[in-house]
């Protein structure tokens, strides 16, 4: 039977791509027609508004394309290629639905459906500025046939399976079948493709010599916005690490990871360094090359990963379009460049930093910090590919390689992230320093010292002291910044207090309400601080691997397991191994848990289902590693890590802290905001301190 | 007052990390975790958790026997990288060029931070003597003009 859905959805994407060309064509005309001021058979405006059109339909064709594939996956319609090795009849029905990116021709639609739908949503709050919105839906465009051109010729997602119709699909990968896999890859791609927009808006602001820092403005709430998607990609994507492969960790600096890290780390610059130019008219070149360089990372990363340039884990991403990425990525560089240079003159600083000991200056250095962080993730992605060039052999590049050398430079950052906030605009008094210095060292030293005298000893360590060592200084830190955020509020919260009579936690929300982008900052700031100390917990990780047959046990720790029977389950999708194991703690009984090993009879491929007891202090995380085959006893693979938890709640926070600085502050007259008008002052950024 | 009080927190942390130091640490974790294990799963040696991997648990047992003949850490490495090439080490330790591999991120970072206050430094001379010329800073009001022309304070 011929099914129509696999052509709708090809034409879709035919249509979407003619669209897009004309968007871009029609768009460029009209604006270089409004800019030189040459006459069109027809108005410029009424061309570059049908170009704003077209932008928008093609949003709703890409989206036709998406529903096709979709369909396909739930008609089980296996004449289409895609579906055939992505998805099969028992799989699902969430899963059948995540088929649309577990692939890589899936995942290009994806990114081209996410990226129309960003343009659909900037062409149509165009009346800010029609031109400057012009400028970025024409850019957007141009990315937007990139990905087209891949769908329509290099990976299309409708390609009909060759030979005979087959019965049923070959499944969908078992690592892919896991809850979080279906929101991780689209919050990731949200991050990924959301950068296009603030870097759309910076080439045109660029090209159109935009006066001011509208653009920035603008774009800003975009940036957030994507810089908490990629966030939770991120996160979700450790997570699914660290409950599905079964290893006992959640990051092993695969290429992949990487892959996201980069623009993550560039886009965060961007977000520190963005307010230097919005507040003191500085570092313009500086910002409009980051954001280039944020959204050329989210290209390479892709690149990297998908052409087979380094080696990853992630091998169902992998294919031969490289090609089209490489000439993408140097078309992207030599028109940022090309505009960089003809417009150079137009990106004149204003101000120039004053003194080494300001706010503008721990920007400066934290902006540098995070690059370098990026930096050494890309050196440390590429250096095998260097290291065969050079020496002829290729290198690992594996997690003792990053926690020598990413680690050092992520403490450093923690320590800039305290210090950055006591310092004022301009410039800092040594009394300012004191004053606020004071409580946050105390508090770096006394947890230092208490937590030597409770037994984190790095000199102690069996293993790597090292890590130990990282840890101790990670924890000391954090107590460091966040009692720096904590007296900035109370600071502010206080003379609220005072002046208006409200108790300090609600003088703390009006604070922030106030202020939302900086005290938001700080909850973010916090968020960061509290995943670090998560991390900075792996050190201590312990781990136990075992034969266990009924009534055996195995302690780790404070902690003893008990095998109390082991079986097997079966439905249409999977065959299953699974134990079921007391856990005691202390010599009481504390759960149960249920560590599983699948067998799925679609790809016939195996995967673990890790069972975690989780509490704040420590997560017991358990493996069903499968059958010796001598013995068909199960092996059990116990871990002890402390401090797990501690990274899902920090992501938490970030959550939180975002949302709160992309809420608008109150405005002074708000109802609100009038009962403590003489402390008006209060929340707004440190003055800058004149020298005597 | 102050003085003494760092002084005193300072020795308190050095009699603390004195306290029962000299504890070995266990070089079969150590080496074991400097490896990666060459089936295709690209995990650390000792966390590789494949039932059935046709390596784990023999370069295991050769690593166990490698350390047993006493012979040093070094050693025992270069013995894994003559059998099994010189990706089975988790990072490159080789020397020679490996070595720059751990010394380009921190001149990155150690170039970026001097480039940083050699800017500043560049920065203030410049202001300076743009002071001592012409007092000329950017009109306030054409930059206000500006902003509202281009509705900024409007947003």
């Amino acid at each position: 039977m011929l099914h129509p859905m696999p052509y709708f959805g090809g034409f879709a994407l035919l249509l979407a791509l003619a669209l897009c060309v004309y968007t871009l064509f029609s768009g460029a005309i009209s604006l270089r027609a409004l800019s030189t001021g040459r006459q069109l058979r027809v108005p410029a405006e009424n061309l570059r508004e049908t170009a704003r059109r077209a932008g928008i339909a093609s949003f709703l064709v890409v989206s036709c394309a998406a529903f096709a594939l979709i369909w396909a996956a739930f008609t089980n319609d296996f004449s289409v290629d895609y579906i055939l090795h992505h998805t099969n009849r028992a799989l699902p029905a969430l899963y059948k639905f995540s088929a649309l990116w577990s692939g890589q021709e899936g995942s290009l639609l994806l990114w081209s459906w996410l990226l129309a739908a960003y343009g659909f949503v900037m062409r149509v709050r165009d009346k800010q500025d029609a031109t400057l919105h012009a400028y970025a839906s024409t850019i957007l465009s141009g990315i937007q046939i990139f990905f087209l051109l891949l769908l329509v010729f290099a990976a299309p997602p409708f390609a009909i399976a060759p030979g005979p119709l087959h019965a049923d699909g070959f499944g969908l990968n078992p690592l892919l079948q896991y809850p979080e896999m279906v929101i991780h890859p689209p919050m990731l791609y949200l991050g990924y493709v959301g950068f296009s927009v603030p870097f759309a808006f910076a080439l045109g602001a660029l090209m159109m010599r935009y006066p001011g820092e509208k653009w920035i403005h603008i774009t800003r709430r975009w940036t957030m916005v994507t810089w908490l998607f990629l966030t939770c990609g991120i996160c979700l994507g450790m997570h699914w690490a660290y409950a599905v492969l079964g290893w006992g960790g959640y990051w092993g600096w695969d290429p992949v990871e990487n892959a996201s890290l980069m623009p993550w780390l560039a886009g965060t610059a961007f977000l520190h360094s963005v307010m230097m130019q919005e507040k003191r008219g500085m570092m313009k070149v500086w910002n409009v090359w980051l954001i280039f360089v944020t959204f050329m990372l989210t290209i390479l990363g892709t690149l990297l990963t998908r052409s087979g340039l380094v080696q990853s884990v992630h091998a169902f991403a992998q294919s031969s379009i490289g090609d089209w990425f490489y000439a993408f990525l140097v078309i992207v560089f030599a028109v940022c460049l090309f505009t960089f240079f003809h417009q150079r003159d137009h990106l004149r600083a204003e101000n120039s930093l004053q003194s080494l000991v300001s706010r503008e200056s721990s920007f400066l250095f934290n902006n540098i910090v995070l690059l370098a962080a990026c930096f050494t993730i890309l050196w440390g992605t590429l250096f095998p590919v260097l290291s065969e060039y050079v020496q002829g052999s290729k290198v690992t590049m594996g997690p003792p390689f990053y926690n020598r050398v990413a680690v050092p430079i992520g403490l450093f950052l923690i320590l800039l992230t305290g210090l950055g906030p006591l310092l004022a605009w301009r410039s800092t008094s040594l009394r300012s320093i004191r004053r606020n210095f004071l409580l946050p060292c105390a508090a770096i030293l006394s947890t230092a010292i208490i937590l030597m005298i409770t037994g984190l000893r790095p000199w102690n360590e069996a293993g790597s002291s090292t890590g130990a060592i990282y840890s101790l200084v990670c924890f000391s830190l954090a107590a460091g910044v966040i009692t720096a955020i904590v007296t900035e509020f109370l600071r502010g919260a206080n003379v609220i207090h005072v002046q208006s009579r409200r108790n300090l936690l609600s003088s703390a929300i009006l604070l922030t309400r106030r202020n939302t982008r900086r005290y938001g900052g700080y909850i973010i700031h916090v968020g960061i601080v509290v995943l670090f100390i998560g991390i900075a917990g792996s050190a201590f990780n312990q781990s136990k691997e075992l034969e266990m047959s009924y009534g055996d046990s195995l302690q780790i720790g404070s902690w003893k397991l008990v095998c109390e029977t082991y079986s097997q389950d079966s439905n249409p999708n999977y065959d299953s191994d699974y134990a079921l194991l007391d856990v005691f703690h202390n010599g009481k009984k504390v759960t149960q848990l249920a560590p599983e090993r699948r067998f799925y009879n679609a790809s016939q491929q195996t995967a673990t289902v890790v069972a975690i007891h989780s509490t704040l202090a420590r997560d017991l995380y358990v493996v069903f590693e499968g059958r010796n085959p001598e013995t068909d006893k199960p092996i059990i693979k116990v871990f002890l890590n402390p401090l797990v938890n501690w990274i899902w709640i920090g992501v938490g926070i970030v959550i939180f802290g975002t949302a709160i600085a992309l809420i608008p502050p109150l405005k002074p007259g708000a109802p609100s905001s009038t009962t403590a008008l003489s402390s008006s002052k209060v929340g707004e950024e440190p003055k800058a301190v004149v020298h005597a | 007052m102050p003085k003494r009080l760092l002084h005193i927190a300072l020795l308190s942390i050095v009699c603390f990390a004195m306290l029962g130091a000299g504890a070995p640490s266990t070089r079969f974790d150590a080496l074991g975790h400097k490896l990666v294990c060459p089936c295709g799963c690209g995990e650390i040696l000792l966390e590789c958790n494949h039932v059935g991997c046709p390596d784990s648990d023999q370069m295991i047992s050769e690593l166990r026997t490698e350390l047993s003949t006493g012979v040093p850490d070094s050693a025992v490495l270069n013995w894994f990288v003559v059998k099994y090439g010189p990706t089975v080490l988790a990072a490159p330790l080789r020397g020679g060029f490996d070595i720059v591999a751990w010394i380009v991120p921190f001149a990155v970072l150690f170039l970026g931070i001097a480039g940083v206050v050699l800017v500043l430094r560049l920065w203030r001379t410049r202001q300076s003597r743009n002071a001592l010329i012409a007092p000329a800073p950017l009109d306030p009001a054409l930059r206000e003009r500006i902003r509202r022309e281009t509705g900024y304070d409007s947003q």
